[in-house]
């Protein structure tokens, strides 16, 4: 119980499934403070239903979950969202500042003035992603890179014990997609927010990550990059002959039943099971 | 152009519009604020469906013989409430919309062919007659004004969360069914007074045009309120002012001041775009460059 004391999350025999089709069960995980933890799998292997379990928008239908020592409850100042890069509506009318600010406050009723040391903290953490000289731009106006620091600001201004993040470099070219990696990265090291991060592209993050939960079919593997990025371990979660290999310095999955693990994989159509097998990369950059 | 405007008696006319510009007033700091999130949460489809509905209860209300405001408010909260309630989704909302639209004009056009009274009462409900406003209407809508005002105070901060932003605002537990419904319910009241101002046919011009002009030239969320109700408030003032001087009613004036606002907005924001709204305030705060070449990716 020692583990589970210390981590910022932890599921013991956790499982979702939707009537027959399970997606997943039996999850044990402790996330410790600052450690980083990518999870990966094809499209609709739950690894966005995983994150809303934590966020408690999804209830499990086996096993517990807590999140900082709690169970997961809607509203938590613990926890942490950073979502999918969506263009803003370029007239709404908010600064980046103030989408930082709904973070914080933006769940309270009535119009009472905030206050100073909210105004604060809100500087701060514009500051820490690097966004403080466009904070008073309309967010509508931003480039699809400063809108995610700005939402990484955002998740982190209520200080949070877990980062939620999914696919937030989605879109994002290599640039910014290195940046916002790196703001991620030094937060959890500084502060010891425990990092879960969702994502179709190992490789950007490769280098930060510090254990991978790879979900497929109902089944999951949890371990170090180098433990669960394999062909014997992959072959085995998949059931079929999957080749993982490097390619100048890039890890690439072959060989997977469908080709949601690649980069294009949310063109993809809902259901693309038992195409030929086509090559996938566990990431590559466009 | 004498026929249409003189203005020989206008100080003695002030006195007789007195309670039609209060009410215009307050109908505008209203139209504007609502206004607000009708254009975050695109519902300008919905403002007109639930005017048709509002048209439709005072024409019942007309032929009942009872209060035309309290017909009006009961039509406009029904369609509010079925809009609310069976289309939560956009898209769900805009067909809900557009089924319920043809049918309380439908409804509003059979209660008026039976209706023998006053034919102005009729071209009122649709194009306005503000300048009959009298003390017992101003009181309603004071009365339904204040309701409004006080619930988009209290749902204020959370609305412009779950507008702006829905997906981290279920993230941090608001209740987005909740927020819409309520809104949808004070949106109802607001159109609901419009359409006893303008008519059902214009409230668009004081629900949609000031809060889609003053999105054009700002983005802080405390300026754009209060410029979307200024506009409102100008445009509804000033259309009486304007009407009183002529024969013409109040509505033609009330929509052409709200739309030139809006092209000037217009005008000032591209100006403002060419000459980069929004740009940055320091050379630091660029993308880290990519410093290594960019791998080519396996076709």
């Amino acid at each position: 119980m020692s583990a589970s004391a210390q981590s910022v999350l932890s599921a013991r025999g956790a499982g979702v499934s939707f009537g027959d089709r399970v997606l997943w069960s039996g999850l044990d995980l402790d996330l410790a403070p600052g450690e980083f933890l990518a999870v990966l799998g094809p499209n609709g292997a739950g690894k966005s239903t995983l994150l809303k379990a934590v966020l408690g928008q999804q209830r499990l239908t086996a096993g517990e979950l807590s999140v900082a020592g709690r169970p997961p409850g809607r509203g938590s100042r613990s926890v942490g969202y950073v979502p999918q890069q969506k263009s803003m509506d370029a007239a709404t009318p908010l600064r980046a500042r103030d989408l930082v600010a709904l973070g914080l406050d933006g769940h309270r009723w009535g119009l009472g003035r905030r206050k100073a040391e909210d105004r604060r903290r809100i500087a701060e953490a514009l500051d820490a992603v690097g966004a403080t000289s466009y904070a008073d731009a309309p967010i509508g106006l931003l480039s699809g890179g400063e809108q995610q620091r700005v939402r990484i600001a955002q998740a982190l201004a209520t200080d949070p014990e877990v980062l939620l993040c999914d696919e937030p470099l989605l879109s994002l070219d290599l640039g910014h997609q290195r940046a916002v990696s790196a703001i991620i990265d030094r937060r959890r090291r500084e502060h010891g927010t425990g990092v879960v991060f969702v994502t179709h592209e190992i490789n950007p993050v490769l280098d930060l990550v510090d254990r991978v939960l790879y979900i497929a079919g109902g089944q999951h593997r949890l371990g170090a990059p180098a433990e669960v990025l394999t062909s014997e371990t992959l072959s085995d979660l998949y059931g079929t002959p999957v080749d993982v290999v490097t390619v100048r310095g890039r890890l690439v999955v072959v060989g997977t039943p469908d080709s949601a693990a690649g980069p294009c994989a949310h063109h993809d159509p809902p259901e693309p099971e038992r195409r030929t097998p086509v090559r996938s990369a566990v990431g590559a950059d466009r | 152009m004498n026929d249409l405007f003189s203005f020989d008696d206008y100080g003695r006319l002030l006195g007789l519009v007195h309670n039609s510009l209060i009410a215009a007033a307050l109908l505008g700091v209203v139209g504007g604020l609502v206004g607000v999130f009708v254009q975050m949460r695109d519902m300008q489809f919905a403002v007109h469906g639930i005017s048709e509905l509002s048209f439709a209860g005072a024409a019942a209300a007309l032929l009942l013989g009872i209060n035309v405001s309290l017909g009006s408010v009961l039509g406009s909260v029904l369609a509010g409430a079925l809009i609310g309630v069976l289309g939560v989704r956009a898209r769900d909302r805009n067909s809900v919309i557009g089924v319920l639209m043809p049918f309380g004009l439908g409804l509003g056009v059979l209660f008026l062919a039976l209706y023998k009274g006053r034919a102005a009462n009729k071209f009122g409900l649709l194009t306005g007659q503000i300048v009959s406003v009298d003390t017992v209407q101003l009181g309603w809508l004071v009365s339904v004004s204040v309701v409004v005002l006080v619930g988009m105070a209290v749902i204020w901060r959370p609305l412009s969360f779950v507008s702006a932003d829905p997906e981290v605002a279920a993230a941090r537990g608001l209740p987005a069914g909740l927020l819409s419904l309520v809104f949808t319910l004070l949106l109802a009241l607001a159109v609901s007074l419009a359409v006893q101002v303008v008519g059902a046919l214009l409230v668009l011009s004081l629900l949609v045009t000031p809060a889609a002009a003053a999105f054009r030239v700002t983005a802080s969320p405390v300026l754009a309120p209060l410029l979307s109700a200024a506009f409102a408030v100008v445009s509804a003032v000033g259309g009486i002012l304007l009407a009183l001087g002529g024969t013409i009613p109040i509505s033609p004036f009330v929509t052409t001041i709200s739309f030139v606002i809006y092209l000037v907005c217009r005008v000032v924001a591209a100006r403002r775009l060419r000459r980069g709204w929004g740009s940055r305030t320091g050379a630091t705060a660029g993308p880290t460059p990519a410093t290594a070449p960019v791998p080519v990716s396996i076709p």
